[in-house]
């Protein structure tokens, strides 16, 4: 079999566009991102293993992976209900409610940190009613949960609109004609079609949150041990001039979260898989 | 026993008809009560805490902390820094949607995959791979100085950590739009002899137009916004190499909070901005497939 490279075409246009894209990506993405793999590789396995288990690291890491995990299951869990009411009942408001959904993506980070600090210290309009219970947001942990379900509230609803959009009303009507209850309906019928979808929306606000740094350098108040982000320490390193030890912080992080994106991308396809095979 | 029953009774009252489509009054009252509470919480207090704070000492402190030259030379650096990468990525947005969508080749979907890569990768990474570059200590860096252009920590940094953040934005609006509409009307207006650039400024570019104004504003959006990458290649120089983001840290920092909310509000209008015009191309676009998809049906078989 002879390998094909490009179909025929009548359309012009195909070396221009397609070398001018190669190039540009690879001047602007790949080879700079290439430098970075390869300024690790001048670092002993012995002295990037040790920049990579620091205890402030570890630390850091704890604090990155759980409030990020956190974060995205509070935006499952309130993005469902949203995109849910948003897609299947009407109320008055509900264009606008839609239309701020996409807020977190218009709203430069820093200035989000600012607004949620604001809100959430002690004297803040949120933070003072908190304080009354002893719950403290702003410059602790719990402040890098709300940041980052501000960042990542649009996944979840925009992945599911979409989905919800297009789900036959047909296999609904049918269960309930069949005398299905509306909740065995739900949780039956419909929540089992929306899973794959609901895991990728997981995994995007989850990737996303895990490399935000604007919003959060704010609200957390940057505490060693306590409330240092991954992100963070990695930039403390570039302005101490140890381009080695922060490049092994970002291969390390982006090791940690492309494998993180594989594992959730297999676990959907194996949920499709299943799903293929029970239909 | 008894528990169960009452239980059940609830449900009963709760769910009342079995058989029904939708869900019960109450039921739909509490999401919607939800759902408002939620995104109350989480986007408009913020929104009003911003121009609270700008506005806390009154019009004229605000619109005097806005006439400083370091805020006048942040937001001129902005406008800047979005004026070029907004462009590049346009140009290579239709460039790569063009060869992607209108051709089939070997690694296309690589192709597809690599174009996302800036997306996947956290913010502060994107400036320091460009400092491990052009930096002082970097592979460029011994050259650069010798022939004296600055790189890091002056104009051309900031834009280059822009133009990769933003690199996907146009991009991937166009490629499924451009995939789902075909060639046949290309190679139609081709057949009849019109030439390439015709064609597409003629044919192509009226058919993606929404979609392309779609990705301009959000690439604008994130452009004027950028932080984390921005941050690290900037060296933070007041009048020379602060965005209006990095502003608002430096000025935030130093307990100057109206000066910090005021600049803050700017961007927050322009978010704004960005939000209406968005939904308008949305709005816009849905109306336009709505009509060429009755064109369709109108058509004599």
């Amino acid at each position: 079999m002879k390998l094909v490279l490009k179909q025929p075409s009548i359309l012009p246009g195909f070396g221009l566009t397609l070398g001018f894209s190669l190039t540009y990506l690879s001047l602007v993405v790949l080879i700079p991102l290439a430098g970075l793999f390869a300024r690790t590789a001048t670092l002993s396995w012995e002295r990037f293993w040790h920049t990579v288990t620091d205890a402030r690291l570890l630390a850091a890491y704890r604090l990155s992976f759980g409030a990020s995990l956190a974060a995205a299951c509070l935006n499952l869990f309130f993005g469902l209900i949203v995109a849910w009411v948003l897609v299947r009942y009407r109320f008055p408001g509900r264009r606008l409610l839609d239309a701020l959904i996409d807020l977190p993506f218009a709203l430069p980070t820093a200035v989000a940190g600012i607004a949620l600090t604001a809100l959430y210290t002690d004297t803040g309009w949120v933070g003072r009613w908190l304080a009354l219970l002893n719950i403290k947001v702003a410059f602790a942990p719990l402040g890098v949960v709300v940041a980052l379900t501000f960042i990542g509230l649009p996944f979840v609803v925009r992945t599911l609109q979409p989905v919800l959009e297009d789900l036959d009303p047909e296999i609904e009507e049918a269960a309930a004609s069949l005398g299905a209850w509306r909740r065995h309906t739900l949780r039956r019928v419909v929540l089992p079609e929306l899973w794959p979808v609901m895991l990728t929306g997981f995994a995007l606000a989850f990737a996303r949150a895990l490399g935000e740094y604007g919003s959060i350098v704010f609200i957390s108040g940057n505490m060693p041990m306590k409330t240092e982000i991954v992100p963070l320490l990695m930039v403390m390193k570039l302005e101490q001039y140890e381009y080695a030890e922060a490049t092994a912080i970002a291969v390390a992080m982006l090791l940690i979260s492309f494998t993180l994106l594989l594992i959730i991308n297999l676990l959907q396809w194996w949920s499709g898989q299943r799903h293929a095979a029970v239909r | 026993m008894a528990q169960r029953t009452l239980r059940r009774k609830i449900e009963r009252f709760l769910w009342r008809k079995p058989r029904a489509i939708t869900e019960p009054l109450v039921v739909r009252w509490t999401a919607i009560a939800i759902t408002f509470t939620f995104i109350g919480l989480f986007l408009v207090l913020p929104l009003a805490a911003i121009f609270t704070q700008a506005l806390a000492s009154g019009l004229t402190a605000y619109f005097r902390s806005l006439w400083d030259t370091d805020t006048l030379s942040a937001i001129r650096l902005t406008l800047i820094t979005a004026a070029v990468a907004v462009p590049v990525n346009l140009v290579f947005g239709v460039a790569a949607s063009w060869a992607i969508a209108k051709f089939e080749f070997l690694g296309k979907s690589v192709l597809t995959t690599l174009i996302d890569l800036p997306f996947a990768v956290s913010p502060v990474i994107s400036g320091t791979i460009y400092v491990l570059f052009f930096g002082l200590h970097g592979y460029l860096g011994p050259w650069l100085k010798a022939h004296n252009i600055e790189i890091v920590f002056a104009v051309p940094g900031i834009v280059l950590a822009t133009v990769f953040v933003t690199f996907p934005f146009v991009a991937r609006e166009l490629i499924p739009l451009m995939q789902a509409q075909g060639t046949e009307e290309e190679e139609a207006a081709l057949t009849l002899g019109a030439g390439g650039w015709q064609t597409f400024a003629r044919v192509t570019l009226p058919n993606i137009k929404w979609g392309l104004i779609y990705g301009v504003i959000l690439c604008n959006a994130r452009a004027m916004g950028e932080f984390g990458a921005v941050s690290v290649i900037s060296g933070h120089i007041r009048g020379l190499t602060n965005t209006m983001p990095l502003h608002v840290e430096i000025l935030y920092n130093e307990y100057n909070f109206v000066g910090a909310f005021a600049v803050a509000s700017l961007l927050t209008v322009v978010a704004m901005i960005t939000l209406v015009l968005k939904s308008f191309a949305e709005w816009k676009f849905k109306e336009e497939s709505v009509q060429a998809a009755e064109e369709v049906e109108g058509l004599p078989q």
